[in-house]
């Protein structure tokens, strides 16, 4: 197995403030892994750092091959290697289902516009919502909406996809639905860096869960770890969220 | 002096109703294309360019546009630029409505959440990409309203014209008020005639607004 997302040592601060204190980490080809603590502990950060949404002041940072800490990124090359899904979908509520799975296809990849349904309904198939693709997004369920963007975020056929709390905007109900669509992709093979809140789902589909607390990996193991928490702050952490 | 209002005199009121409207319609065209290009610096990642065209914007908002009329005809007079008086106030105009257009679109962009940038770069869209396909269609919803709204102060505000030697409206009232001096009825059928020009304007700038509000509004 080799590591397609190296982090080694990761700083970041926004002003004064330092949210990543050398941060360290990796994720395999193939592997799932689930990224918990609480708001503020650094994960969300960690995780916008992996696509450069957010740049790191010092470490090194490896992903899919790219290196993140050189001057000579190619950030777009980049960006087609790694999918990002947002806590709040932000699909674009101007286009239609089909217009916000194909904009980044046609335009950055040069799909013809004759291939460009098929690969819409393909994508929307995978996330379950085929029957959808002419709807605006306001005319679906959040859960839909996250649906949809998970399927826009696919057919750019990423090597790795990032998911930011994609469920905290979520009732119960639409949370399963959302959730199950990230558990067939996790079978599917996709490496996958999850931050989350749902400790059902870090227990049962990440491979690795990752602990972070207070800007660094705090407790790093597989989802057992959860039921065997070593740290007095894992301890506290789950407790809570009970 | 003397004599009484007559059908020609509304003719000619009429003839300069025409060239209010084209100066209108010319001010507003180059002060978009231009004003277009305002906001395009106005949001650059270059903070010199937001610097610079930051300063011109509060230059020429903070100027009367009478004294950008005077410098424009005047002033190119004297260095022997000579423009006639409709390209001169056409182009006065046009930098007047770029430094507001631009800054009135601006802030449209700007109310655009944060997150359609970040979706649209994690797609690996490009600036411009973005901006064309995902920023501009949302921001010109939002747009429409206060720009509809501010074509109807310059459609006024070609009045400023007159002192140039331009006949649009306000001039073609003066000349007929000068012959038959009555005041009140010329440059109160003139008054009528602008709030005819500016009343529809105004009228579709507020049900715009309405639709907007009542309209597809996404939920933060």
């Amino acid at each position: 197995m080799s590591a397609v997302v190296k982090l080694h040592d990761i700083h970041k601060s926004f002003g004064a403030i330092e949210v990543l204190k050398g941060v360290s980490f990796e994720i395999d080809r193939g592997e799932v892994v689930a990224i918990i603590g609480r708001s503020g502990s650094g994960k969300s950060t960690a995780l916008r750092c992996i696509n450069r949404l957010e740049t790191i002041q010092s470490g090194t940072l490896e992903v899919c091959g790219h290196r993140l800490d050189q001057p000579t990124l190619d950030l777009r090359a980049l960006r087609q290697d790694v999918g990002m899904v947002f806590q709040s979908y932000n699909l674009f509520p101007h286009l239609t289902v089909e217009q916000n799975i194909t904009l980044a296809p046609r335009r950055v990849k040069r799909l013809p516009n004759s291939q460009a349904r098929a690969l819409a309904q393909e994508s929307l198939e995978r996330v379950g919502l085929a029957e959808k693709i002419d709807c605006y997004p306001e005319q679906l369920s959040g859960g839909q909406q996250q649906r949809v963007a998970i399927a826009r975020s696919l057919a750019m056929q990423p090597k790795v996809m990032l998911f930011d709390e994609v469920t905290s905007a979520l009732d119960p109900q639409l949370t399963g639905e959302v959730l199950r669509v990230m558990e067939t992709l996790a079978q599917g093979g996709m490496t996958m860096a999850v931050v989350t809140h749902e400790m059902t789902f870090a227990r049962r589909v990440a491979d690795r869960v990752i602990f972070m607390h207070q800007g660094r990996v705090w407790e790093t193991g597989p989802g057992e770890m959860l039921e065997n928490p070593q740290t007095p702050e894992l301890q506290a952490f789950l407790s809570n969220g009970l | 002096m003397g004599g009484s209002f007559t059908v020609n005199h509304f003719l000619y009121l009429l003839q300069g109703v025409g060239w209010t409207v084209v100066l209108s319609a010319l001010a507003f065209a180059l002060g978009g294309v231009a004003g277009f290009g305002v906001m395009l610096l106005r949001t650059a990642r270059s903070a010199l360019l937001r610097r610079i065209s930051f300063l011109y914007v509060q230059l020429i908002q903070g100027t009367p546009l009478l004294i950008l009329l005077f410098v424009v005809y005047f002033g190119l007079g004297v260095v022997g630029i000579e423009l006639p008086p409709l390209l001169a106030a056409g182009v006065s105009l046009m930098v007047y409505c770029s430094a507001f257009l631009g800054e009135i679109w601006r802030g449209c962009v700007e109310s655009v959440p944060r997150t359609q940038w970040e979706a649209s770069e994690g797609l690996a869209l490009t600036r411009w990409q973005t901006l064309v396909d995902v920023i501009l269609p949302q921001a010109a919803r939002i747009a429409t309203p206060p720009t509809v709204g501010f074509l109807v102060q310059v459609l006024k505000s070609t009045s400023l014209a007159s002192v140039v030697g331009f006949v649009e409206l306000t001039r073609a009232a003066q000349v007929v008020n000068n012959s038959l001096f009555t005041p009140f009825l010329v440059f109160g059928i003139a008054g009528v005639l602008y709030f005819a020009l500016c009343y529809p304007l105004s009228r579709w700038s507020r049900s715009l607004e309405r639709k907007l509000n009542v309209g597809r509004r996404q939920a933060a």
